[in-house]
């Protein structure tokens, strides 16, 4: 069945891609290779994925403070993720980062009841009205 | 009075209450640079939910090694100091090495390394190369707005010298560094400057390491911004005090810890915990050089390292990372001296953590007391880590 979530817009634009959900939090300086986009952090349920044209669904950034600049590096490299989902704050290095890139954030409204993100289902976000749809496949 | 303060669909707070000159920068009225800056800080605006923005006094710039931000940084920094300047006074974090020493690093990674710390002479950086500012510079008086990225600084800065800051990203800073401004959020509101979680102490904490892993955990663990630790931790020597904020700052968006009291929710943090840490960052049991200098040592710690080392000699390789003014000084007192009697050597302008010196090319194993060097080497250099306190490394390894 798809539904969709209402989320706050931290940088507005349109994305899709198929979810990369996760409820760790990520590293962006140490886990993730800037040229290809995968997730290298054996300690990460993650581990393995690759970034590239996926909606990256997680809690929120965590570590350095040059992950802003992974971020921005990702993208210049063609294998950021299309768009950015927070489910429970925006870090200032994810929003930064995103700012900068031109990737489009969202972060989960919490006034609202939020089921489990599947991970490789399709989904969209919509950086003016605010909404994820998620696809089940 | 302009500002932002109307509803779009997908927006369930209010705005950032931008100024008309604020406003103006935005739509950039005074270039594309300082609107870039504006719509950064707009980002982290919208994001922690800050009414305004607030002036800063000081900032710190983390992004200045070519091995963490790579050509992606390395270009848009060139660009963006074609026109940007900072507004407030700005210091830098370290570089990727020492460039009075010798080393074998690549022609490729020396001139990208080059352009950046170009780019950030250019803007107007004070070359300051250090991750432990709050160590070299006059500090403004407890309770005022700085910008620091670099975590351990930003955690030292709120935990211990009283100044506000967020945990700031390269960017974030940067921003802050251009426009003198700051989104106020978080931890620049005193009510979230009051910790409301606990971890509970329940093993002796003795060397610096303890204090590391204890950080590191926390920084797993903990979810807000503000941490306490009790009566336990208001009492302990600078150094410990530094490997609790980088081990915290490392692992986690904790900006700040507290010895104030918690009654509403605790955790627990015993051997097993500990025990989780060990496990994951000490991957090998020993290794082919010493580290040391993660944050980067101060003045107090060479001589702390210096004296238990006393005449005796290093029996691997010793790396010793300090900032050159700290080395300057060094040199005048005789511990540089001593220091390199024992066999070390001393590296200014840049870090254990992320330098391109050790690498898995040239070395199977670090031996460091540091719980963010070990983060780093295990996980971005690819080095295997032997964690051990700094009196163990002196009696193990010197005679």
């Amino acid at each position: 069945m798809d539904y969709s979530l209402r989320c706050k817009v931290i940088v507005g634009g349109r994305a899709k891609g198929r979810i990369l959900s996760t409820k760790q939090p990520i590293n962006f300086l140490s886990s993730v290779d800037h040229l290809t986009g995968l997730i290298t952090d054996k300690n990460h349920e993650l581990c393995g994925e690759f970034l590239k044209d996926n909606l990256l669904v997680f809690p929120y950034a965590v570590g350095s403070s040059v992950g802003a600049y992974s971020i921005f590096a990702l993208k210049s490299n063609g294998v950021s993720p299309s768009g950015i989902i927070c489910t429970l704050k925006t870090d200032i290095t994810t929003a930064s980062g995103c700012a900068i890139a031109n990737i489009p954030l969202l972060e989960l409204s919490k006034d609202q009841e939020i089921p489990e993100i599947e991970n490789f289902s399709e989904g969209t976000v919509d950086g003016m009205s605010g909404i994820l749809q998620i696809k089940k496949v | 009075m302009h500002n932002h303060n109307y509803y779009r669909p997908g927006d369930f707070i209010m705005f950032v209450h931008l100024t008309r000159e604020e406003e103006d920068a935005l739509n950039e009225k005074q270039g594309t640079a300082i609107s870039t800056a504006y719509k950064i800080l707009l980002s982290i605006g919208k994001a922690t939910n800050a009414e305004k923005l607030i002036p800063v006094e000081w900032v710190h710039l983390s992004g200045v090694n070519y091995n963490t931000i790579g050509d992606a940084g390395v270009n848009f920094l060139t660009e963006y100091s074609q026109e940007a300047r900072f507004l407030v006074p700005t210091t830098i974090n370290p570089m990727g090495y020492d460039s009075h020493k010798q080393n074998n690093l690549s022609s490729n990674f020396k001139k990208q390394q080059g352009h950046i710390t170009n780019a950030y002479e250019k803007m107007g950086s004070v070359p300051s190369f250090s991750c432990i500012p709050y160590e070299l510079f006059q500090l403004p008086d407890r309770g005022h707005n700085v910008s620091f990225a670099e975590s351990n600084a930003a955690v030292m800065a709120n935990s211990v010298f009283g100044l506000h800051t967020n945990k700031e990203s390269s960017l974030s800073a940067l921003a802050s560094a251009i426009t003198g401004k700051a989104p106020y959020s978080d931890l620049r509101i005193n009510s979230i400057r009051d910790p409301k979680i606990k971890i509970k102490i329940e093993k002796e904490l003795k060397t610096e390491l303890d204090y590391g892993i204890l950080g590191y955990f926390s920084g797993n663990t903990v979810k807000e911004s503000c941490v306490s630790f009790g009566h336990q931790i208001s009492n302990i020597d600078m150094y410990k005090t530094k490997a609790l904020a980088a081990a915290l700052g490392t692992s986690g968006a904790c900006g700040m810890f507290s010895s104030k009291e918690v009654y509403d929710e605790s955790i627990s943090y015993g051997k097993e915990e500990e025990k989780s840490v060990v496990d994951e960052l000490n991957t090998t049991d020993s290794g082919d050089v010493i580290a040391l200098g993660s944050p980067q040592l101060g003045m107090y710690e060479l001589e702390l390292i210096s004296n238990m080392i006393g005449g005796n000699k290093f029996s691997k390789k010793c790396m010793i990372f300090c900032p050159r003014p700290i080395y300057e000084k060094s040199c005048k007192s005789g511990i540089a001296q001593r220091l390199k009697n024992a066999g070390a050597s001393i590296i200014c302008d840049a870090c254990t953590c992320l330098s391109p010196l050790l690498s898995r090319e040239e070395y199977d194993g670090v031996i460091t007391n540091s719980v963010k060097a070990a983060h780093y080497l295990n996980k971005s250099n690819g080095v295997s880590v032997c964690l051990t306190d700094i009196k163990s490394i002196i009696r193990n390894y010197t005679k």
